[in-house]
């Protein structure tokens, strides 16, 4: 019985996962420049494959897969927004510019 | 329907899904404007891939792939760092030459 629920509850999971997964890509393809982009696959990119990551969580009824799954889980919602400021820090201290339909930027004011 | 069969059919579809991202996602890396903008798609793609080997973990109830998954996606974030340090030194060195120089060497090569 426990195991029909939770099957049930790791396919829902892993459906939600690959829709968040479809949405940062189309978020990828279709915002105008690098660091709205970035808001697609840094946030919703990282929920994807960790919902997918919960999933087996959820699925698997043996302790250290859990545990190892969790752990996953945590290491890339750490690592995301680190690898994310790190690239968009290092594409505006580049020079690449924002698109014309940013309004406010505030670090143009720290480079100068 | 019995929840182990609805969880193979979850499965099969999200892996529709996430092909469908994997196409997207490569069209961004071919049209892509400038070099960070295909940064940004490969960590992505990274991801996708990450969730892909969950969801084929799933399926086969092989959960030796979980590790797969978690190396991948520390591979992904060195990755990402090495392409950011790179990115960040092209870009000084870029506006060396320029200040240097005093033109713009190949404005409409460099976006």
């Amino acid at each position: 019985m426990i195991e029909e629920i939770a099957f049930y509850i790791g396919g829902i999971l892993l459906l939600i996962g690959a829709l968040f997964t479809v949405i940062a890509a189309i978020g990828i393809l279709r915002f105008p420049d690098l660091y709205t982009r970035m808001h697609a696959a840094s946030k919703t990119g990282t929920m994807g494959a960790g919902l997918s990551f919960v999933a087996i969580a959820v699925v698997a009824f043996d302790g250290p897969v859990i545990l190892r799954a969790l752990v996953g889980f945590i290491f890339l919602i750490l690592t995301a927004p680190v690898g994310a400021h790190l690239l968009a820090r290092a594409a505006c201290l580049a020079g690449y510019k924002p698109s014309e339909l940013t309004e406010i930027n505030e670090y143009e004011k720290t480079l100068k | 329907m019995s929840g182990f069969q609805f969880l193979q059919l979850s499965a099969t579809i999200a892996l529709g899904l996430l092909i469908f991202a994997f196409v997207l996602i490569i069209i961004r890396i071919v049209r892509g404007p400038s070099l960070p903008d295909r940064v940004l798609a490969l960590e992505m793609l990274v991801s996708t891939g990450i969730a892909y080997i969950a969801v084929i973990a799933i399926k086969t109830s092989f959960f030796l792939y979980l590790d797969v998954a978690i190396s991948l996606g520390l591979v992904g974030f060195l990755a990402t760092v090495a392409f950011a340090r790179y990115v960040l030194q092209r870009g000084s060195q870029r506006q060396e030459q320029k200040n240097s120089r005093q033109i713009s060497p190949g404005k409409e090569l460099e976006q």
